[in-house]
């Protein structure tokens, strides 16, 4: 069933205006098909360089239900003087007889240097009231989310995008003590957390979670900060004191302390691997037994070494999501808490101190 | 005091410290036996359930499936079954790559529930996962089946030492339903409990593993603007209505057997009434849950036959109109027998006798063909005591209702009085409604995919225990009982209408039904 769009447009408006003007496409809306509600869940305040608003623009629409209800994009251009804007109200399709129609609302702002110092007061009209509010500066601009702050509740980032994970780390550290920061490196780990989890919670194998020994991870060459976070995570949840990683020729490499043993951690780029996030996962506990978890067709595929030798492999079935649906997930994350990410990015900070 | 003293402490599991944080639980390996795997329920249900689980990676990280069918086939011409149905009824396209290792873990064993061969094939498949495994695997045994074969099936489990397992879990599953009259369900409990502890049972009413009814308890319990109210002070009366637009289709001869009081109140609404009516649980673990629910329908009272006139109303659908095209009548549907006396509406009036709903009316009414699909729960407040302003003209003024719709627009709604702008104080209902769908960004998973997955992590929070089933069969059997003595025909209704006018006779002084 193919949605509609509404749209309003304007050249050198005023936040007013298009405050206004939502305001009155939703009442249009509603008046020509009085099935057409409008989504309330979350807003979302994205600032991208004007040139690269299409692209944005591209990668949000895959995101499908996960849309904000309310997107606002500020399409910054430098030299502009003029605030220029448009307002479109898309609805998800026409409503079957006694059913309701989502309404979705996208704000697209031009905006230049002159405005920047008045982009509070320009954002915050234009949010819903009382929702949620998501920040997201996909191309730096870090000042801008600072700037911003006062209006949001969480900040969606990307470790992975920073050139240097000890600076990603720091920024993200730094920010996650004012907002509930959603790290899409971070839930590029989810399915392997989810497979570590899984693999030691048979009750035999949860005391072994105390003797591991040696944790090897793999990942993209740009994601060195997903795979830190994952071993991060380890860390933390499993109480080991990790000191410093050391690089060599392959990767990095370093130890933790866990309280009867010392936990060999190293971090290896897998050159074959063409997306971001991790390639492998590969944990050694103290009998022997080893579990190796890596990616393949159609899930992950599992190696298990018993502590008597005897090897198994299988696959666990799961669709990889695509950076499309790491986005999407990171927006859903926005409204959710995850009490982990904290304690596992400090974690990962001293592996990199 | 002395024996506890000397009792050796025991020893509670350690946590999984990794588990904290994760949305989705670990779910411990698991070989699922569908019992009836080429019917209808898992073709359309279990099998894109379990293909969606594998897509977001939220089966066991080791998952077998086995399907027992009668019918003879190969394990490939059933993985190519099973692949047949996961594309026809998935609710997304399958990913080529996630359907292939699904299906690698599929296998088949034909054979009639009752043939011992069945079950010692079974057997072999299981310890042959086992061995490939290096561990014991838990063992859910789904009975998808005619209810006729649950205790053939259960039994043969039980004589072949499937029931129990060294160092794993093993769970049955049982749709519904769970016996056609109080005295079979009592039988059947009987029989099922006599191989598998009530522990191990998950007796599946699908209408749990619905988002909505579960929002239901999150509504009621995590709100304290509600609580307060919910009682017999200051409502009036509560209406839970199931309709559906649509008329048998070609389920006459299960229908026919069954009718509607069997089909959805038996077991769907009371479980209904039971999430309106019962008391804060202690806490959300399966038993504490289920424990005020059974209380619940302890508090109905059981209709005597005399009563059963003035509080339970049947009807048949006769021709009319649906979706402005002509529909036939129930005895005209393919397969129904002529002059069958099945009802396919059905309206009670039940009680609820405890302290806090007591003289409070439920009204429960389901039908097909009605005028249109709808499932929801209408709690009616008592009027105001005084309206001082009704001699400026407030006849629209109604009490306040707050209607839960489960389908299909999820979502509360709140009917309250307001002004009409001007310069008289003239009121009129209007309605404060909130959607699910505008308020959240996941989608609801389906009811099988939630059912299954629970069922196989051993939480029976969402399934109905032995006692339930029982409680819920003492009310509807003495009704039965006495539609059974009662002749036909039965009243009728037009399809596509409101139900029948006879449905009226039911309701106390004061009250009406809701438009469908």
């Amino acid at each position: 069933m193919a949605g509609s769009d509404a749209v309003w447009s304007a050249q050198g408006t005023t936040p007013d205006a298009i405050e206004a003007a939502l305001r009155e496409l939703l009442v249009q809306r509603h008046a020509e098909n009085e099935s057409y509600v409008p989504a309330r869940v979350l807003n979302m305040i994205t600032f991208v360089d004007r040139e690269w608003t299409g692209e944005i623009a591209n990668r949000l629409r895959g995101v499908g239900r996960y849309h904000a209800s309310r997107l606002v994009v500020l399409a910054y251009e430098p030299r502009r003087d003029r605030l220029d804007a448009r307002v479109m109200s898309a609805s998800e399709g026409e409503p079957a007889p006694g059913e309701v129609s989502l309404l979705r609302e996208t704000v697209v702002v031009e905006l230049g240097d002159r405005h920047l110092d008045d982009l509070l007061t320009i954002a915050d009209p234009l949010v819903v009231t009382d929702l949620s509010t998501l920040l997201w500066s996909p191309h730096g601009h870090h000042e801008i989310i600072t700037e911003l702050l006062p209006l949001a509740q969480s900040v969606l980032l990307d470790s992975v995008d920073e050139p240097e994970a000890r600076e990603a780390l720091e920024r993200a550290s730094a920010l996650s003590e004012e907002v509930y920061v959603v790290d899409l490196a971070w839930l590029r780990s989810t399915p392997w957390r989810e497979r570590v989890a899984a693999m030691f919670d048979p009750a035999p194998m949860r005391s072994e979670l105390r003797t591991i020994v040696s944790v090897t991870v793999r990942h993209h060459q740009e994601s060195t900060v997903a795979a830190l976070l994952l071993l991060g995570w380890l860390a933390s949840r499993l109480g080991w004191r990790a000191s410093p990683l050391l690089s060599d020729r392959t990767g990095l490499e370093g130890r933790a302390h866990a309280s009867r043993q010392d936990v060999r951690l190293r971090l290896e780029a897998a050159p074959e691997l063409l997306v971001r996030g991790l390639a492998g996962v590969a944990i050694e506990t103290a009998s022997g037994r080893t579990l190796q978890l890596d990616r393949g067709p159609g899930g992950l595929r599992a190696r298990a070494r018993d502590p008597r030798g005897a090897e198994r492999e299988w696959t666990i079935p799961g669709a990889s999501r695509g950076e499309t649906g790491v986005l999407g997930e990171g927006i859903r994350q926005a409204l959710l808490r995850d009490p982990t990410y904290r304690p596992a990015l400090k974690a990962a900070r001293a592996m990199l101190a | 005091v002395a024996v506890a003293a000397h009792r050796p402490a025991e020893t509670p599991e350690a946590e999984n410290p990794l588990t904290a944080g994760l949305e989705r639980l670990p779910v411990a390996p698991t070989t699922l036996v569908i019992f009836g795997a080429t019917g209808d329920l898992a073709r359309r249900k279990l099998l894109p359930g379990l293909y969606n689980l594998a897509h977001d990676g939220a089966l066991p990280q080791r998952f077998h499936l086995i399907g027992v069918s009668r019918k003879e086939r190969a394990h490939e011409d059933y993985r190519a079954e099973c692949e047949e149905a996961i594309r026809r009824f998935s609710r997304r396209k399958p990913d080529e790559a996630v359907l292939r290792a699904l299906l690698e873990n599929v296998k088949y064993v034909p054979g009639t529930f009752d043939e011992p061969s069945v079950y010692e094939n079974l057997r072999k498949l299981l310890d042959g996962f086992e061995q490939q495994a290096g561990e014991p695997l838990n063992r859910a045994f789904y009975l998808s089946t005619a209810p006729n074969f649950f205790p053939v099936i259960v039994e043969r489990l039980g004589s072949c030492e499937l029931a129990r397992h060294e160092g794993a879990e093993v769970r049955v599953i049982i749709e519904k339903p769970f016996g056609t009259s109080l005295e079979e369900a009592r039988q059947l409990n009987r029989r099922v409990l006599a191989i598998f502890d009530e522990s191990q049972v998950f007796r599946i009413d699908h209408y749990l593993g619905k988002e909505t009814v579960q929002n239901m308890m999150a509504f009621r319990f995590a709100n304290g603007m509600f609580e307060p109210l919910w009682n017999r002070n200051y409502i009036d009366s509560v209406q839970i209505t199931a309709a559906e637009d649509l008329g048998i289709g070609s389920r006459a001869d299960y229908y026919d057997h069954a009718g509607a009081l069997r089909d959805l109140i038996q077991n769907h609404m009371l479980q209904l009434l039971c999430h309106v009516a019962m008391e804060p649980p202690v806490n959300f673990t399966a038993e504490e849950v289920r424990n005020e629910k059974v209380k619940v329908l302890q508090a109905v009272p059981h209709p005597a036959a005399q009563q059963v006139r003035e509080i339970a109303v049947r009807a048949q659908y006769a021709a009319g109109h649906a979706g402005g095209e002509d529909v036939p009548g129930y005895l005209q549907e393919e397969g129904v027998p002529a002059g069958s006396t099945t009802e396919t509406y059905v309206a009670l009036r039940l009680q609820v006798d405890n302290w806090r709903w007591a003289g409070v009316p439920f009204y429960l009414r389901t039908g097909k063909r009605l005028a249109r699909k709808v499932t929801e729960i209408a709690v009616t407040l008592k009027p105001v005591p005084h309206l001082a302003f009704s001699q400026d003209g407030s006849l629209g003024v109604e009490p306040n209702q707050l209607v839960l719709t489960l389908q299909p627009n999820e979502g509360v709604s709140l009917r309250l009085g307001a002004k009409i702008p001007g310069t008289r104080m003239i009121i009129r209902t209007v309605n404060m409604e909130f959607l699910y769908g505008t308020a959240f960004l996941s989608q609801s998973p389906e009811a099988y995919e939630r059912l299954i997955t629970d069922a196989m992590r051993g939480d029976a929070t969402l399934f109905t225990r032995n006692d339930e089933v029982e409680a819920q069969w003492l009310i509807c059997d003495p009704i039965l009982k006495t539609w059974e003595q009662m002749p036909g025909p039965l009243p009728t209704y037009k399809a596509g209408s409101q139900g029948p006018a006879e449905g009226d006779a039911i309701l106390l002084e004061g009250d009406r039904w809701r438009a469908i």
